[in-house]
């Protein structure tokens, strides 16, 4: 795996992350929440194009080539971030899932041997220090509330949580990416992810889930039944209308 | 539960009223009031305060509040005539 590949990969992961949240807009519980989302979402997109921009630059394609053009099977995406929202209880725990996981990902990639990795990390790193702050709010308020939010955090957390280990999947060549210093390590983003979010279900009054179901494939171009509904959404104009502008 | 947001744009400013939004308690105000009212780098430190807290003048007492200044010419500095020669003011 090169390393645009490894751009293209977490570039997809944002963006659709980022497509899934904007769903939200004019539906989210509260006014102010409704902001908060679409502010998450835009931060998500923002690291999207960088990262796209930089993944493609290596064989000409640009970031709308690669958001816009590109059929299901060639996103790269994990599972997790195309899973569908559910209720704001199951959002808030695959946002809870994904922060985790992103925030000692930027952290560790601030000092990629890969500059432009290096400085897209950076950026990012702030933006998602929020929304692990956001989301782990969201979390505790619910878990440690009612009977209703307790119960449904909880259903929303067993749902999302098996997919959470597709993105500490190593294959040979993401290892040279990390023994060359490029790539984060996913054995040590496990282990500050799981710190994270064992701190964060434990203060929520919640359990952690205990299956060891583990589905995978979206790396490889596989994804879930409802991930063509979301591409169709997010290309349909740029197909509609190549090359509109506003 | 209503709040009041102020924000200080930057540091030597004071806090300036810029809003309200709704938020269950001040931990979700001030949160919230990040993200409506900071998104274009207004700010650098945010109150949140409970409306209800607020101890406002009534509309019906602005007679007998604001109006007994309107005649008072000489609590402005400009009223006085500055002595020529005078530097140091």
């Amino acid at each position: 795996m090169s390393t645009a590949t490894y751009a293209i990969r977490l570039g997809d992961d944002c963006l659709i992350l980022g497509q899934r949240l904007c769903e939200w807009a004019a539906r989210a519980p509260e006014l102010e929440e409704d902001v908060a989302l679409l502010n998450i979402a835009l931060d998500q997109l923002g690291a999207a194009r960088t990262l796209l921009t930089y993944g493609g630059s290596f064989d000409g394609r640009d970031e709308d080539t690669l958001a816009f053009l590109r059929d299901e099977r060639e996103f790269t995406n994990a599972l997790l971030m195309e899973l569908d929202n559910g209720d704001f209880g199951r959002t808030m725990a695959r946002q809870l899932l994904v922060a985790a996981y992103q925030l000692p990902l930027w952290e560790a990639l601030s000092s990629s041997a890969d500059e432009t990795l290096a400085g897209i990390a950076g950026k990012a790193v702030k933006e998602v220090a929020y929304h692990l702050d956001h989301a782990s709010s969201w979390v505790i308020r619910l878990g440690d509330g009612t009977h209703e939010s307790h119960t449904r955090m909880q259903v929303g957390l067993d749902e999302v949580w098996p997919y959470a280990f597709e993105l500490f999947e190593v294959d040979a060549v993401l290892e040279d990416l990390v023994r060359a210093g490029v790539a984060a390590d996913p054995s040590v983003l496990e282990q500050a992810w799981l710190a994270t979010v064992s701190g964060v279900v434990k203060e929520a009054t919640l359990e952690l889930p205990s299956s060891d179901w583990r589905p995978t494939g979206g790396r490889a171009g596989r994804h879930t039944e409802t991930f063509g509904y979301l591409l169709a959404e997010l290309q349909h104009v740029h197909r509609s209308h190549p090359g509109a502008s506003w | 539960m209503l709040w009041e947001v102020f924000v200080r744009s930057k540091r030597g400013l004071s806090h300036t009223h810029v809003g309200s939004l709704h938020a269950a308690d001040a931990h979700l105000a001030l949160r919230n009031a990040r993200d409506l009212y900071t998104r274009r780098q207004e700010g650098v430190s945010i109150w949140v305060v409970p409306a209800a807290d607020i101890v406002a003048s009534s509309p019906d007492e602005k007679d007998a509040f604001f109006d007994p200044a309107g005649d008072k010419v000489y609590r402005h500095p400009t009223f006085y005539d500055v002595p020529e020669g005078l530097t140091h003011l």
